[in-house]
């Protein structure tokens, strides 16, 4: 399966996918740079995260103008599997695949830390090597990402949410919240489920030299989602 | 990561020379506005001599130092030169008082690749064909005028010299020095600081990975930042920050030049004195551009078409201009109209002195100058031709073809002046070296001494700084922040791991520098025992007050003696930093405070380290397969473990954490450091850590023996853990104060936790090595108990040290 990293200037999770993906899930990666309009056969987009043009307007408001996110749309929409992590989620809420936007952290400061998701669905592309309700252990690190929409919105969407913030339990309480997310979302799909968004870091949980390898199991869903495809 | 520590206490007067008053900077600022008579030309000599001497007083150039400009000219200088001299015969750039002394530190050894001065940082070999390149500086007074953006830029400049090295920046550490957070300015500052850290390490995706932090009304004024960059390179990749090959073109890279930082290095040169007067010399950070600097460059570098690059840092355009082609015998020349600018009508003047940020000047083979420049433009950067190399060791600067300045750069590097400043004891040593222990009362309550001890905000937990900092990005931190004596990181590719340290402590100094010098050498050198790894070389920040006052020199000589003695003893040679004198306010000098920082390796074999598993939603320790088990971690891991420590307890309370916060006194002798025996501890440490039978490893710094027990059971949230401890029976020092045993900083020793079968063969060991080690007590339990003296629920120390920075920051002031 050909994973494809998109580089932004100013992305700074792009090798880390690229290292994940190629000497952890060995799988071929290639870099996609950000003023490509192809994606070169890649059979899953990974977007990174990081500070792309420096997030100096709004996180992933001048990446969803470069050329290679209309090949990505163009992608997406014909059912291709696209994971968004962190800024990379922001860029897809920015480009519309993904609804909702996202606002500062509560506590208005940049939170990096290990934080709880409980698994809400195991019928995605992103998730069936995982079980119902299972707790992962993945670290976050972001200013906005407080997943926010309209409530008309949020609640047609419940069965997008695919990751809530709980405790080492898997409630779902407002102290396991870092960020103050609407719902406590963590990671959403897009209703035909083949694009996902998801703020904490499964590349930086995926050997147990860093201390989890929970985050591997999502790549590894998107494997079986693409054997089986 | 060990960040602590806190004090108080009298300081020294200011003495010495008064600088100029700052407003004089501000007129000749603007008198680098393009008024045309100061336009001046080589042979014009349309400014008044009168003038010039002005100008060059308000650059802090004394008389001499003029008659020696015009003797190296031959001629009056221009403005521009008058600037460049200034600037290039500050402290900051030209170490004129440090040098003497600097040159009395061992920097060679078997592992180091560059040594100290040498180019942009120090380069040492880890194997394998891979090296460690890493520097720190200080960049305490932008900060103090304007927190953020201070600390901002000092992570980018340490970054720059990282990468202009071929490396690639892999970690950050940062030891900051606040004063009370009972004032409100410490708190703006405390967060402004953090916040700039946080802002440009985060986005520029170089992990924030371990660091100090002391609060003490020594620094009330005057907040100390220094940070400290480590870089990884194949050692095929080193970079040079030299100038040869006549002809080569000189290129300008990254961002345009604006008229921020003017005359940065010069405001970094003397005392600080108005705050507000002073905001034009702090520089303005761009992290997403240095993250394209970083990526354009070490591709650029990775082509093999440059023969030189050098970061424009203090004193921009002129540093690098001239520092060149001094280290590659050759000459230089630009003409400033060719350099990008965001500013319309800047002087040469105003090009030159520019301290904008994420700047570089690089040197090239011929004719690669279109191929580098679209490397350099596809990350959205210039890459601008502005002059080339010459052979006649001069560094000349034309503003569309007319000179501006000429000067032979020997003269603004190797020859610039060098002081042998007086020195002189500090009359105050006469009166804090007497302290008489017997006018101190033993608290009732050890117990809440402990608890307030760990609440202190330098000893206190800090977690509300560190997880501000992206520490994880990169995936390289195997031991996160607050989880150990020292950072680590992998080396992917590799089984080896990288751990890393950076400690100074300037209440030790303040009461004896040489002492002190010699303990934050042994510190460091602890830490990352603790943690396994073999010390490889150190890196200073040497922060001090004005020059000018022989007993702040004095301090600075003896402080580097103790360093260098240590350095020489471990075998941990000093391959650079920087020196920052006059960090003094209106009321005086800081505490002296040099920081170390250092970097050792460990190679362990393949699969033996113990992890973490999620078990029922709990996170338990796992013991490795194996008997070997790296890196160590702080905290007491399982129940029935045996708790020793190593090294011997004696009666020391002088410059200690408990006589600051507890007694409110700033005195005494900071605790004797042995080197031999600190050494012995070293080896011992490295050796156990190999035989795999260390589960925990914390080293007894502030606050002592009881708050090192207390963050060993406290230190994994997920994990709190009890320990009983009888200390007065088996170290048989029942003639020392109690205080002293609980709270006492004697130095090299180190608490450590192993399986009870490995207490046997430990103890043989350390008794190979010379080294004390005996049994004092057991994991286990929901307290802390430690002889008849402390009796707590783990918990409430937990929460006392979990909360104790938070409250004082939330704290309302008086």
């Amino acid at each position: 399966m050909k994973f494809g990293v998109v580089v932004f200037p100013g992305s700074n999770c792009d090798q880390d996918c690229v290292h994940v993906l190629r000497d952890v899930v060995r799988q071929p990666v290639v870099t996609l740079w950000h003023q490509e309009t192809s994606l070169r056969g890649v059979d899953a987009v990974v977007l990174p995260g990081g500070f792309s043009y420096g997030d100096y307007l709004r996180t992933g408001a001048i990446a969803r103008l470069s050329p290679i996110m209309r090949a990505i749309s163009a992608f997406a929409n014909d059912g291709g599997l696209v994971i968004g992590i962190c800024n990379g989620f922001q860029i897809l809420l920015e480009s519309g695949l993904l609804p909702g936007a996202m606002l500062r952290n509560t506590g208005l400061r940049f939170i990096c830390r290990f934080v709880h998701v409980r698994v809400e669905r195991t019928d995605t592309p992103f998730t069936n090597q995982l079980q119902q309700g299972q707790i992962l252990r993945l670290p976050i690190a972001h200013n906005e990402g407080r997943y926010t929409t309209d409530e008309h919105i949020a609640r047609t969407m419940t069965d997008q949410v695919v990751f809530r913030y709980c405790d080492a339990d898997g409630q779902v309480v407002d102290a396991a919240n870092p960020n103050g997310s609407i719902d406590a979302i963590a990671g959403l799909t897009t209703r035909a489920g083949n694009v996902m968004g998801i703020m904490p870091h499964p590349e930086r949980a995926s050997e147990s030299a860093l201390g989890s390898e929970d985050g591997r199991l999502i790549f590894a869903s998107m494997l079986e989602a693409h054997a089986y495809a | 990561m060990v960040m602590s520590k806190m004090r108080s206490g009298r300081r020294l007067q200011a003495a010495g020379r008064k600088t100029q008053d700052s407003r004089l900077t501000g007129s000749v600022l603007s008198l680098g506005s393009p008024v045309s008579g100061l336009r001046s030309q080589v042979s014009g000599l349309d400014v008044s001599a009168d003038l010039l001497k002005h100008v060059a007083r308000s650059h802090n150039l004394t008389e001499d130092d003029y008659a020696r400009i015009v003797r190296v000219l031959g001629r009056q200088p221009t403005l521009t030169e008058v600037g460049i001299f200034g600037v290039m015969y500050s402290e900051h750039c030209s170490y004129a008082s440090s040098k003497p002394y600097l040159k009395t530190f061992p920097t060679r050894g078997k592992s180091v690749l560059v040594p100290a001065g040498k180019e942009n940082a120090g380069v040492v070999d880890i194997g394998d064909g891979l090296a460690i390149a890493f520097k720190c500086e200080s960049h305490n007074h932008p900060s103090a005028v304007e927190p953020v953006q201070g600390a901002a830029t000092g992570v980018g400049g340490i970054i720059r010299d990282i990468f202009t090295m071929g490396a690639r920046p892999i970690a950050l550490l940062d030891s900051l020095r606040f004063g009370s957070l009972a004032s409100a300015r410490t708190k703006f500052l405390f967060e402004g600081v953090v916040k700039g850290i946080s802002d440009y390490g985060n986005a520029v995706g170089v992990p924030t990975v371990g660091g100090e932090i002391y609060f003490d009304s020594a620094y009330q004024e005057n907040p100390l930042v220094n940070v400290m960059c480590i870089g990884l390179l194949e050692q095929r990749q080193l970079a040079h920050a030299a100038a040869s090959g006549l002809g080569n073109p000189v290129i300008y890279v990254g961002s345009s030049t604006g008229r921020d930082g003017l005359g940065g290095a010069s405001f970094a040169s003397r005392e600080l004195i108005d705050g507000d007067a002073d905001r034009p010399a702090v520089q303005i950070g761009d992290p997403f551009t240095e993250k394209c600097l970083i990526e354009a460059t070490l591709e650029a570098l990775a082509t093999g078409d440059v023969v030189g690059i050098q970061d424009m840092g203090a004193a921009g355009l002129t540093c690098s201009t001239c520092e060149m082609p001094a280290r590659g015998g050759s000459g230089i020349e630009i003409d400033v109209a060719k350099v990008p600018r965001r500013e319309e009508g800047m002087t040469p003047y105003e090009i030159m002195l520019s301290e904008s940020q994420e700047r570089m000047l690089l040197i090239l083979k011929r004719g690669r100058q279109a191929k580098i420049a679209s490397l350099f433009a596809k990350w959205g950067l210039n890459a601008v031709e502005i002059g080339r190399v010459t052979r006649d060791g001069r560094m000349r600067v034309n503003d569309h073809g007319v000179v501006v300045a000429d000067i032979p750069v020997s003269a603004l590097t190797d020859e610039a002046p060098i002081y042998h400043r007086p020195t002189k004891r500090p009359a105050y040593l006469a009166k804090t070296q007497q302290l008489s222990l017997r006018s101190l009362p033993v608290p009732k309550d050890l117990t809440a001494t402990l608890t307030t001890l760990l609440a202190s905000p330098t000893i206190a937990n800090k977690r509300c700084v560190y997880e501000q900092y992206d520490h994880m990005v990169q995936t390289n931190t195997t031991v996160l922040p607050g989880r150990a004596d020292a950072a680590v990181l992998r080396v992917k590719g590799t089984t080896k791991w990288l751990a890393a340290t950076i400690d100074g402590n300037g209440r030790y100094c303040y009461l004896d520098p040489y002492e002190g010098g010699k303990l934050a050498v042994a510190e460091a050198a602890r830490n990352l025992v603790c943690v396994g790894a073999r010390p490889l070389a150190i890196t200073d920040c040497l922060n001090f007050g004005n020059p000018n006052d022989p007993e702040i020199m004095w301090q600075f000589k003896e402080c580097v003696r103790g360093i260098a003695d240590a350095c020489r003893a471990f075998e941990t040679p000093v391959t650079g930093g920087n020196v920052s004198f006059y960090n003094e306010g209106p009321s005086g000098a800081i505490d002296p405070t040099p920081v170390i920082g250092m970097i050792g390796v460990m190679e362990p074999r393949p699969n033996e380290a113990g992890s973490w598993k999620l078990e029922a939603g709990k996170r338990r320790f796992q013991s490795p397969a194996s008997s070997f088990q790296y890196p160590i971690t702080a905290n007491f891991k399982e129940e029935g473990d045996t708790i020793l420590l190593l090294g011997e307890t004696k009666e020391e309370l002088g410059g200690s954490e408990y006589l600051s916060v507890i007694h409110h006194r700033k005195a005494g002798k900071p605790p004797r450091v042995d080197l031999q025996q600190e050494l012995a501890l070293q080896r011992l440490m490295i050796d156990a850590a190999a035989h795999g039978w260390l589960k925990s490893a914390h080293d007894c710094s502030e606050g002592g023996l009881a708050v090192t027990l207390a963050e060993s059971c406290i230190m994994d949230e997920d994990h709190l853990i009890g320990a009983r401890i009888e200390v007065a029976q088996s170290t048989k020092q029942k003639a020392h104060r109690v205080d002293a045993i609980l709270f006492g900083e004697s130095a090299g020793r180190i608490v450590i936790s192993c399986a009870r079968g490995a207490v046997e063969p430990l103890v043989a060991l350390a008794k190979r090595h010379g080294v004390a080690a005996a049994a004092i007590g057991n994991v286990g339990g929901s307290r802390l108990m430690i002889g008849s003296w402390v009796d707590v629920l783990v918990e409430d120390l937990s929460a006392a040290w979990r909360t104790g920075l938070a409250t004082a920051v939330n704290r309302r002031n008086a």
